[in-house]
């Protein structure tokens, strides 16, 4: 079968003279249903396949212009942590696979958050670039959720995390996994403060993610298709020396066993949010800010308090963590 | 008669010879006094040089070895009156979290620990130590029973990690996880965590933020096993040596890095050469912390539990 494999690849690009002027990604396969994408689509379509269906993954930053309004927030910055803990190396050193990362991406780690308004309301976003490191979390990833988490208390704000990752940073050790537990604190200083946190569950969300502040929102959303869990796939079948089920693992398997409210279409997505943020920062009529009739202009700079304390007769929240 | 380790290869045979000689004087005939004494000297002194240059992957066998001690066996020999309670009153009871009341040093106590279990009949029954949703929901209840009569939390994290299967992530592990880690957060009773054997990922996280981590000399606590990490990083298992060394897993390393508070020193050979001594030191290091934590009033136990793991994030080896 050598003539497949080794064939000669005619020279087209010399026959028709192509050259500098043509971008080479104008079309992108679709990795759901194979079909080819033009550029312009894949932007107006918000990456989600026109054919299929399919939410192809996409960066972090992209994320955030996507929710805001206008695509304008102000960049959340944080103190990077001491990179490589533990000076790591497997077939490369950490210190090397942590500079291409950075290289490729542009960015300091795999989480960017911003603040700013959606709809009006004042809302923090944190997204995971799976593009740098699989999204993996180590101490970077901990310092900035925390930052984010923090901002959304100084600012009274909504807190939405759109988390896409395969799990902790084996490369910091158990500095990454001692994440889980700094994330879960910084979850929960916003719950505490009565502000929503909101997780958006995106392809993929699993391990280390997945088993902390991925799992702890006041509202789980999740993308179609997306993969969510906690072991891997392969080790699953290496366990259970079994095929698994077609759809295992996938949003919608999640709803159906209760562990998402909603599978939500990413071009629903903002809408879906905003009305959620709205309902439960601004509980009492009259406030509302989505631009509906009964509208009340925001002043600029106006915070709106969260009211649970001021609801009349309002039941104690039944003892829970 | 022990189960013996690859690297144990001249103890063994030392001990083999010492056997044999026993053996033969049985007899009586021959005075093997003698013998035997600088024999036994000379597998002490095997012991000592071995044991106190165990590589990291090593640790890994030892703190996996089938002898050590488990969870039950602390809890029988350190908890009196100690009174089992089961499952997470959703789904079921999960063998793999052993836990209940007791009384420690006099003073009731809730104990939560995985448990591998010390034959074959048993390892099946607790799943070799591997929870399910369950067994961290479980856990939660517990701890939240501690936390509603004001009793002190001690856990004995001793697991491979939380269960890889079908039905686990169909109840949701991860989310059962992570809420485990909230609770341990949320309690304001003083918690003490100590990592008898094997300190598993996620799957032992869940029941080890506490406000004093200890860990066993020759206990491993890590991100992912070695194995793991060697098929995910090298795409070869057989580099799980390599990778224990990288992963920085045991317990004078997670010292240095700031991860744990105290150490508590294994008889000579490991905990599963002399497992009551080994229980009874574990026993005395509990005592000590949680006499320290008693004078902290409920709040400043859970803030102080919290600031410790905020911090985790800045650190590294110098």
């Amino acid at each position: 079968m050598n003539w497949l494999r080794e064939f000669v690849r005619p020279k087209l690009k010399r026959l028709v003279g192509a050259g500098k002027e043509m971008p080479d990604n104008l079309w992108h396969k679709c990795p759901g249903c194979s079909q080819m994408i033009f550029h312009r689509d894949l932007e107006k379509y918000l990456h989600v396949c026109q054919h299929c269906g399919h939410h192809l993954r996409i960066g972090a930053d992209k994320r955030l212009a996507m929710l805001f309004d206008e695509g304008a927030f102000e960049k959340i910055t944080w103190d990077v942590p001491k990179p490589d803990p533990l000076k790591f190396k497997d077939t490369e050193t950490y210190a090397a696979r942590l500079k291409s990362a950075r290289a490729k991406t542009g960015d300091q780690d795999a989480l960017i958050a911003g603040v700013g308004r959606m709809n009006g309301l004042p809302v923090v976003v944190a997204a995971l670039n799976f593009a740098f490191m699989g999204g993996s979390m180590g101490q970077a990833m901990g310092a900035g959720l925390l930052a984010a988490a923090r901002k959304a208390v100084d600012e009274k704000a909504a807190f939405v995390v759109i988390p896409s990752s395969g799990g902790a940073r084996m490369q910091e050790g158990i500095l990454s996994l001692m994440q889980m537990a700094r994330t879960t604190i910084a979850v929960d200083e916003v719950k505490e403060a009565g502000l929503p946190y909101i997780v958006v569950l995106t392809d993929p969300t699993t391990g280390g993610v997945s088993a902390s502040y991925a799992m702890l929102g006041d509202i789980h959303i999740a993308e179609p298709g997306a993969v969510i869990g906690f072991a891997g796939q392969r080790v699953i079948e290496q366990t259970i020396r079994e095929t698994l089920p077609e759809g295992f693992q996938r949003a919608e398997y999640l709803l159906e066993h209760g562990m998402v409210d909603m599978v939500v279409p990413r071009g629903e997505l903002r809408d879906t949010l905003a009305r959620v943020i709205d309902m439960l920062l601004n509980p009492e009529p009259g406030r509302r800010v989505d631009g509906s009739d009964q509208d009340i202009d925001l002043l600029e700079g106006e915070i709106l308090p969260p009211a649970r304390s001021h609801r009349p007769g309002a039941a104690p929240v039944p003892g829970d963590d | 008669m022990h189960n013996y380790l690859d690297f144990e290869k001249p103890i063994a045979e030392l001990e083999g010879k010492i056997e044999e000689l026993r053996h033969l004087s049985s007899d009586g005939q021959m005075n093997i006094a003698d013998e035997v004494g600088k024999m036994q000297a000379k597998v002490d002194k095997l012991l000592v040089t071995t044991y106190q240059k165990l590589t990291p992957w090593q640790k890994t066998q030892v703190a996996r070895h089938h002898d050590r001690p488990h969870a039950m066996d602390y809890i029988n020999s350190l908890i009196d009156d100690f009174t089992p309670l089961a499952g997470d009153r959703q789904f079921a009871e999960d063998p793999a979290v052993v836990g209940g009341m007791g009384r420690f040093r006099g003073q009731s106590v809730v104990v939560i620990g995985n448990e591998k279990g010390s034959d074959t009949v048993a390892r099946v029954r607790h799943n070799f130590g591997m929870a399910k949703p369950e067994g961290y929901r479980k856990a939660q209840r517990l701890m939240k029973l501690a936390d509603r009569f004001n009793l002190p939390v001690i856990t004995l994290v001793d697991t491979p990690g939380a269960y890889p299967g079908v039905e686990a992530e169909a109840r949701g592990q991860a989310e059962a996880i992570a809420r485990s880690i909230e609770v341990c957060f949320g309690i304001k009773v003083p918690f003490v965590s100590v990592v008898i054997g094997e300190g598993g990922s996620g799957g032992a996280i869940a029941l080890a933020a506490a406000n004093v981590v200890v860990m066993m000399e020759h206990s491993v606590y890590s991100v992912i096993s070695p194995e793991g990490c060697a098929s995910i990083l090298w795409r070869d298992g057989d580099m799980a040596e390599t990778a224990a060394g990288a992963l920085k897993l045991t317990a004078q390393d997670l010292a240095d890095l700031g991860v744990i508070d105290a150490i508590v020193a294994e008889p000579l050979g490991g905990a599963h050469r002399e497992r009551e001594q080994a229980i009874q030191s574990v026993g005395k290091e509990i005592d000590k912390q949680l006499a320290e934590l008693a004078a902290l009033p409920g709040d400043a136990l859970r803030s102080a539990r919290r600031e410790k793991f905020l911090k985790m994030g800045t650190n590294g080896l110098a």
